[in-house]
């Protein structure tokens, strides 16, 4: 993407999240097993792993939602475990289950989000007005945000976190279900973000997406299995595509795994 | 397992049309699925899968049109088709406060037999969930939720079997151990019905329809769908993806600029023009643009691009 | 018989899904029997701690020894001795004496003379039951004190009041236990029957469900039977608390009870069916159920507040209410000791509602989604 993705001689800037060692447990279950990586301000970087992997409980953990049983954790500067408020001021979020409410309409949305993060009534207006523009979806803005069609929500539901200028948005899944073009265009918004000096964490099942990213990571049984630019990543397992990657990763996991 | 006699259609649709209120969810489409044959539904949320599916496995009737399963009427023969049909709808549809086991009881007594009766149908797949037998269904990843749901509708020996969207939000190498199992479940003789958002899926079966807003974009093969690029196809690489894109988007002669994955891949307006002579002009433009190490490559369309180049403008945009 | 297997299926699934909701479960068993004895314990007040006023405008010796008298009797606590019975209205109004006994001035000087020295007994009788015993109490222990004094002699005459509240129809307090009956099959059958189904829904099986050879009739069939076992079990356990712990009489036939009982839980399950045929929601259900059917029935069965001070409107209203005709025809059995000769038209009313629910509820399940 940008030129940084070689990692050279670089961000004077604090990483925008620094993990050291996070781990979290449920009981004698282990979800997440001392992960340790950094995510450079302005990136975009690429949570990789399958359903059960442990990305779910490690995005908690560092969007503050849950309290990490031991390990060290900053996001956007803030400790995890005694600043969980800043955090969650200072980062936006969007999740494929859930982002905007189908029954209001998509000023109310904005102006419910904009509230939510302190935003004042002007800046609220002002901001809507510019995002709507942008997206080009002036026409529906009074309309229930149910009746819009699919491509045009994520996008919104993307803006809408970026309303209040964060540092770092987390995004997860954020493309699943939409038409392949609708997926591009909103990849293209990701890079606006990114160039504009946000950083990106996105997680998806799309592999092909995963080389959109400057650096990704790959989690597997609560452990990260790669990390790195994806050419790297692909290098360093002698593989064609990040899809592949993932299979050997996953297969080295459960030996006699999957059909020889 | 009984086989049709003759080469009849195991699923026979024409001109079906399906609305709500005033929204059209199908709008006249029309294609037919031999028997045997493992058969795609491409396309992304909202263009019709779920409702097309609904209507074959008699859950809803046309509001115009026709469909026939294994040779009976989805409307008339309502009761007969029940009994021969295997069905997944696409949320978990299981109950997850039963065990694997439970589940699977519960699934066969309502068909009228028995898990042990049906084993041999559902061993390949019961054998990957088997170790999870006393676990309450909810407790599952993802992906053996998938598996479960698979068995639960074949283990009352179907003879057609209709999955919609098994695969969404299930991760990659699950993801390919599910195809596999179709593929098995296919060699076995069993009319496989599916539909799934993943492009790359649909290189897995016999033949696909690309399927968006309620039309048909096209039917045949994987191979055939993709091949039918009605011009040159072009892998871009270089260094800086983004600055890339501007300046191709850029170009004069560009059509369509898309990124994918590495490489972007573009078309030009000049349809008939050779492959070769668009390359050449192409990484020269780029090279005065200052992307010396730009590599520009003809490529092999693949079923995404053909999806693409048929769709036109994306869901309520402006073109 | 196929179709045989699979409706034993479903009753075994369903026996699945009660038996591991633990906290379903918990409210089902538990419920009918907090329920009595909350309602039990808070509507009957036992004789004790009654907050008795005095009146004693010229207090003397025998006035006092009877005071004194009625502090040790334990049962009665004086809250206030006045010298007047002006005060009396706003103590009994406020609730601060639930009795009042009055003694006339001279009354020593009565008693020595064996002339009649008068008391009066004034007791708020808004609870009949206890207005009485209360009553009684109070005299026994004016002669108890005479009899000791005097031996037979009956100098002291007593006079009761028994001052009217709100008891316009003057029923025993055990009238809530049918109406208690009600409100507790309501809940199993309609609420819960509402809610199972449209958990069905809800979580995507019941397309599974419908595209399988598995008839309307008997999805419903077999989700519902297990609530028609509960509420029975609920009746008994009523009934049975009703009996063993407060006493409540059962002058009528067990049976009849009982088949009366289970022709209202099939009202129920209609009614819940019906509910979850309009939604998918479960939430909508259990607000259906409970705003449609439990509410009105509480309140408008005559369960708790009689019908007949209703205005007529709702009077009106309430006989479109299975629960109303349901209370009518237990009271009648426990309380009246009557049976079909004289309860049949309320039963006949009671089974033409359930035929009317019952059909309507199997014809609003659609054999597909639309």
């Amino acid at each position: 993407m940008t030129g940084e993705g070689a990692g050279e001689g670089k961000p004077t800037a604090a990483p925008a999240i620094d993990a050291r060692d996070l781990t979290r447990t449920f009981g004698a279950f282990t979800a997440v097993d001392h992960i340790t990586f950094t995510v450079r301000a302005g990136e975009v970087f690429g949570f990789l792993g399958a359903n059960g992997a442990g990305k779910t409980t490690a995005i908690r953990m560092l969007t503050g939602l849950l309290a990490p049983t031991s390990g060290e954790a900053r996001v956007a500067g803030y400790d995890v475990y005694t600043q969980a408020e800043a955090i969650k001021r200072n980062i936006g979020y969007m999740s494929q289950k859930f982002s905007l409410y189908e029954d209001l309409t998509v000023r109310e949305n904005v102006r419910l989000y904009g509230g939510i993060y302190d935003l004042s009534s002007r800046e609220i207006r002002e901001r809507t007005h510019r995002m709507l523009h942008r997206l080009g979806i002036e026409q529906v803005a009074g309309e229930r945000v149910g009746a819009i069609p699919l491509g045009w929500k994520q996008k919104l539901a993307f803006s809408v976190a970026l309303l209040h200028e964060p540092k770092i948005v987390f995004l997860d899944e954020p493309t699943g279900g939409v038409d392949p073009i609708t997926r591009r265009q909103f990849w293209e918004m990701i890079y606006d973000a990114a160039a504009a000096g946000t950083t990106v964490f996105v997680t998806t099942h799309y592999m092909d997406e995963a080389e959109y990213c400057d650096r990704i990571s790959i989690m597997v049984a609560g452990r990260i299995g790669a990390i790195g630019t994806p050419a790297e990543v692909k290098h360093q397992f002698g593989a064609n595509s990040v899809d592949e990657v993932f299979v050997r990763l996953a297969r080295s996991d459960t030996p006699g795994r999957g059909a020889a | 397992m009984t086989m049709p006699a003759s080469a009849a259609p195991a699923v026979s649709v024409l001109a079906l049309t399906r609305r709500f209120d005033s929204t059209i969810a199908l709008d006249g489409i029309s294609f037919d699925v031999a028997p045997g044959e493992l058969f795609g539904f491409i396309g992304p949320d909202g263009a019709g899968k779920t409702t097309l599916f609904r209507i074959l496995v008699t859950l809803l009737r046309p509001t115009a049109g026709h469909a026939s399963v294994l040779g009976l009427d989805v409307v008339t023969g309502l009761w007969a088709l029940r009994r021969r049909v295997g069905y997944m709808p696409g949320r978990f549809s299981l109950y997850p406060d039963l065990s694997v086991e439970e589940n699977l009881r519960f699934f066969a007594s309502v068909f009228g037999t028995t898990v042990e009766a049906e084993h041999e149908m559902i061993a390949p797949i019961y054998g990957q969930i088997a170790p999870f037998r006393d676990r309450r269904a909810g407790a599952l990843s993802g992906g053996m939720k998938q598996k479960l749901a698979l068995c639960c509708a074949l283990v009352h020996r179907p003879d057609i079997l209709f999955l919609d969207e098994p695969t969404t939000g299930v991760d990659a190498v699950s993801r390919r151990e599910f195809w596999d199992l179709l593929a098995q479940l296919k060699a076995s003789g069993l009319t496989i019905v599916v539909s799934t958002p993943y492009m790359d899926e649909a290189d897995r079966c016999d033949r696909v329809a690309l399927i968006q807003q309620g039309r048909l974009l096209a039917i045949d093969t994987p191979a055939a769908v993709a091949a039918s690029f009605d011009r040159p196809l072009l892998a871009v690489r270089a260094a800086d993806r983004h600055r890339l894109l501007r300046a191709v988007r850029a170009y004069p002669h560009a059509n369509t600029v898309y990124p994918f994955g590495e490489a972007l891949h573009y078309t030009d307006m000049r349809a008939h023009e050779s492959a070769d002579v668009v390359a050449r002009e192409l990484r020269a433009y780029l090279a005065r643009e200052g992307f010396a190490d730009a590599e520009v490559s003809p490529i092999p369309p693949t079923i995404e691009d053909s999806f693409m180049a048929r769709m036109g403008a994306p869901e309520g945009a402006a073109a | 018989m196929r179709a045989l297997g699979g409706f034993v299926g479903l009753l075994r699934k369903e026996g699945y899904h009660i038996l591991r909701d633990r906290r379903t479960l918990a409210v089902l068993i538990v419920m009918p029997i907090v329920q009595v004895v909350l309602f039990g314990y808070a509507i009957r007040t036992d004789v004790e701690n009654v907050r008795l006023a005095i009146v004693d405008p010229a207090p003397d010796y025998a006035t006092l020894a009877l005071r004194d008298r009625f502090t040790a009797a334990g049962v009665f606590r004086t809250v206030a001795v006045l010298p007047g019975a002006g005060e009396l209205d706003r103590l009994f109004r406020s609730g601060a004496a639930q009795e009042a006994v009055l003694f006339e001035p001279g009354f020593a000087n009565h008693i020595a003379r064996g002339t009649p020295a008068r008391v009066a007994i004034i007791t708020d009788a808004t609870d009949p039951n206890t207005g009485s015993a209360m009553q009684s109490f109070a005299a026994a222990v004016i002669q108890s004190w005479e009899r000791e004094r005097a031996g037979a002699v009956r100098a002291i005459r007593i006079t009761p009041q028994v001052r009217m509240r709100f008891n316009p129809t003057r029923e025993s307090s055990n009238l809530f236990i049918p109406g208690l009956m009600a409100f507790v099959l309501t809940i199993i059958s309609t609420l819960m029957t509402a809610i199972s189904l449209t958990r069905e829904k809800e979580t995507g099986t019941m397309e599974v469900l419908l595209v399988s050879p598995l008839r309307p009739a008997q999805i419903i069939v077999g989700k519902v039977l297990p609530y028609l076992a509960i509420g029975f079990v609920s009746i008994l356990t009523v009934v049975a608390e009703a009996r063993l712990v407060f006493h409540v009489p059962l002058r009528g036939s067990v049976l009849l009870l009982l088949a009366e009982g289970l022709l209202f839980i099939l009202t129920s399950l209609a009614l819940g069916i019906l509910i979850s045929a309009r939604t998918s929601s479960q939430r909508v259900a259990m607000m259906g159920a409970l705003a449609g059917t439990m509410l009105p029935s509480v309140l408008l069965s005559g369960f708790i507040f009689p019908i007949e001070s209703m205005p007529r409107v709702l009077q009106w209203f309430s006989n479109v209410m299975p629960a109303k005709w349901f209370v009518i025809i237990a009271r009648g059995i426990m309380l009246k000791g009557v049976g079909l000769g004289v309860l049949w038209p309320e039963t006949l009313i009671l089974l033409a509602m359930t035929l009317v629910l019952l059909a309507a509820s199997t014809r609003s399940f659609h054999v597909r989604l639309d």
